[in-house]
């Protein structure tokens, strides 16, 4: 099998995976390595695939030859596919002819289950570590922690990579046992735990020790899958929110469904996958990661999933309208930022202006703030926005239709019929 | 008043300068191309001594002041002269508080101008596509903004053991790196060499996982529009055929074998062995 098609099943087998960033540390050039990491915090998107989703990483399972059989998955045991494996030496090449032409920042290793996770471990630690010192690459590279692996191969695998992760993949205990019998959820935290504990250890040692070797110095992330389980976005929200208080993770992806497999215990296979469900929970990880919310501010037990038609942060204004309007010339920063329509950004740039300048409301536009949303929460100088006119009652609407442009067209359309058969 | 200048940024603070020693209010600014107007010409001869003193009257008033009025030099907003200019003059006869207001009239278009050059130079650090010719790399870009400035640290750092080159269509600028050394150059015009066997067989490799790696049933083209505008794509090896440079070279396919030697152009002596 030629090269051209080995990639092709391979990183076919591996696009269900979200996780594709090269954040979270920089590292510039050494004498007699290739590359560096040392683009902006935020990674670097070296293109967009026809999906919308960025390229940064090539990203390729090491096998899609699997012990296991999860039902939701295509590299599954039963499945008829066609398997392929890299070799060691050949994924080296591959990474670094494409990282040489600025086509990906790195790699992203995963695999499917070889005899064992331990052996499988193996065979990526031989990988990472011929493209480490044979080829002396100093890119990202991201790694998947196969849960069931031994300890000392973890901390092996963590000290080529710059990032480990270890995937929920389904939220509840419940949906693993029915859909993915041979994981479990101990199974899964207990490389996580590690892992965290592992990455506090190196970043002790390298203050004491320059040359100290850094364990997984981008620190470590997971995925969860949406849409195949019947769990809500409560129950998910609130267990992205432990996942980054216990266990320290960088990141949380979700991932919606995308029914490849047929089974009668997951959603049939003309389903679309809920993209804006996704949505939402991207940006509800976000008001938790950097707007200073928590999960139970966000959704309650009466209403345990997100409305479509709202992104989270406006839906939770509404049922906050006591503490609205805030004074744009004298609120905090963890006040404005509550606003809808103002980011950390916008809301940084207020702080600066207000000092040396009386705003008003066509400045605030010029700031960065999104006055379409932000108008309803906000008084500038005392006044509301002069001609808006709205009541709690029909706010909703108001915000509701203000979105509906910026959903995405066919997306809104899946959704609301699957809103509708939801019962 | 029209102010004439060649085009520099040295010229641009020169005009500054005869602007205060003149008492006079330049409507517009002209470079080097010839300027037909009903207006009075002024030519303005860059001299450094006026430039540097001009420099260091800006750093007095606020450095960050100075910086912006740099960098915003290099971007493609519209009428930029006479916004740099009324921003110079803000900045002398105010300091520079009003730096602390996005919102300020003066400043404004100048941050929008410098967010969007900004903008295109995060993205072209992911979309800018090498090509190995033979032991060198090379890329070309068309950025709006001059934007090569601004690469330049990115990619010498992120290359350094390479020899290479980036080549800005838009403004016909050369960046050219070898041996840790890098210099920026005018070029009018660069014919690139056609790709090696080993080349064709890493683009096709790319374009093949660029296809695979979409999900067919999350199809969202209007969402890779706004992340990947199509301007960018023209230089993309993904979206551009495995011998684009045949196609632009115009040469037939048949006598492309007849073209052997270096692409690498300025003199850069490819390196004895590739790697």
């Amino acid at each position: 099998m030629d090269l051209l098609e080995k990639l092709t099943i391979l990183s076919d087998a591996a696009k269900y995976d979200a996780a594709c960033t090269s954040s979270g540390v920089r590292r510039g050039y050494q004498p007699g390595m290739i590359g560096n990491t040392s683009s902006s915090l935020m990674g670097c998107c070296h293109s967009f695939s026809a999906d919308g989703r960025c390229i940064t990483l090539l990203k390729v399972l090491m096998t899609n030859c699997c012990v296991y059989d999860c039902k939701y998955c295509v590299n599954r045991r039963s499945n008829d596919t066609r398997r392929a494996a890299f070799s060691p030496r050949e994924l080296a090449e591959l990474t670094i002819g494409f990282y040489r032409r600025n086509y990906i920042e790195g790699l992203f290793l995963s695999s499917g289950v070889l005899r064992n996770p331990d052996y499988t471990t193996e065979q990526m630690i031989r990988s990472l570590e011929i493209l480490r010192h044979d080829y002396c690459f100093n890119g990202y590279i991201h790694a998947k922690a196969i849960p069931g692996t031994s300890p000392e191969l973890v901390t092996r695998l963590g000290l080529l990579a710059d990032r480990l992760s270890v995937n929920v993949e389904l939220p509840s205990e419940a949906g693993l046992q029915t859909l993915a019998p041979d994981k479990s959820k101990a199974a899964i935290l207990r490389p996580m735990g590690q892992i965290r504990d592992e990455v506090v250890q190196s970043k002790a040692e390298l203050v004491k020790y320059k040359h100290a070797p850094s364990f997984a110095p981008a620190g470590q992330s997971t995925q969860l899958i949406v849409g195949a389980t019947g769990d809500s976005d409560r129950h998910i929200l609130h267990l992205t929110e432990s996942l980054y208080q216990k266990y320290r993770l960088k990141r949380v992806f979700y991932s919606a469904y995308v029914p490849v497999v047929e089974n009668s215990l997951l959603p049939a296979l003309d389903t679309k996958p809920p993209l804006l469900r996704e949505h939402r929970l991207y940006q509800a990880d976000w008001l938790l990661r950097f707007y200073g919310f928590r999960a139970e501010e966000l959704l309650t037990a009466e209403q345990p999933d997100f409305n479509p038609l709202i992104d989270p942060k406006c839906n939770w204004a509404i049922g906050h309208l006591e503490q609205f309007p805030v004074e744009i010339m004298s609120a905090d920063y963890e006040t404005l930022l509550r606003v809808p329509g103002i980011g950390p950004i916008g809301a940084k740039r207020i702080i600066s202006a207000r000092r040396v300048s009386h705003l008003r409301f066509e400045d605030l536009s010029r700031l960065g703030v999104v006055l379409k949303r932000a108008q309803f929460f906000i008084t500038c100088g005392g006044r509301m926005r002069s001609g808006l006119r709205y009541s709690a009652s029909t706010l909703v609407r108001q915000l509701e239709s203000i979105q509906r442009g910026e959903l995405p067209p066919d997306g809104t359309a899946v959704q609301l019929s699957l809103f509708d058969s939801a019962g | 008043m029209i102010y004439q200048y060649d085009g520099s940024y040295e010229g641009f603070l020169c005009c500054v300068y005869e602007s205060y020693i003149n008492k006079e209010f330049p409507i517009a600014f002209c470079g080097d191309e010839e300027c037909f107007s009903l207006y009075p010409v002024r030519c303005v001869i860059t001299i450094s001594d006026h430039a540097r003193r001009v420099q260091r009257g800006l750093e007095k008033m606020s450095i960050p002041g100075a910086q912006i009025l740099r960098r915003v030099f290099l971007t493609c907003m519209e009428d930029k002269e006479q916004r740099m200019y009324a921003f110079a003059r803000k900045l002398f006869s105010q300091g520079g508080t009003f730096l602390k207001n996005q919102s300020d009239e003066v400043y404004h278009p100048l941050a929008a101008a410098i967010r969007h050059m900004n903008g295109e130079v995060e993205k072209l650090k992911g979309f800018v596509r090498f090509s190995d010719y033979g032991g060198v790399l090379g890329a070309e870009i068309e950025p709006k903004n001059r934007v090569l400035p601004l690469l330049r640290g990115y990619f010498c750092n992120r290359c350094a053991n390479e020899a290479f080159f980036i080549y800005d269509r838009t403004h016909r600028d050369l960046l050219l790196y070898a041996n840790g050394r890098s210099r920026i150059m005018r070029v009018d015009q660069l014919q690139l060499d056609l790709p090696g066997e080993e080349e064709v067989h890493y683009r096709e490799l790319w374009k093949r996982f660029y296809e695979t790696i979409a999900i067919k049933e999350r199809l969202n083209p209007r969402c890779q529009d706004i992340r990947m505008p199509k301007r960018y794509r023209g230089t993309m090896t993904e979206f551009l055929p495995t011998d684009h440079e045949r196609h632009r070279n115009a040469i037939p396919p048949a006598a492309g074998a007849a073209f052997p030697g270096s692409a690498a152009p300025g003199g850069i002596p490819a390196p004895a062995k590739p790697r």
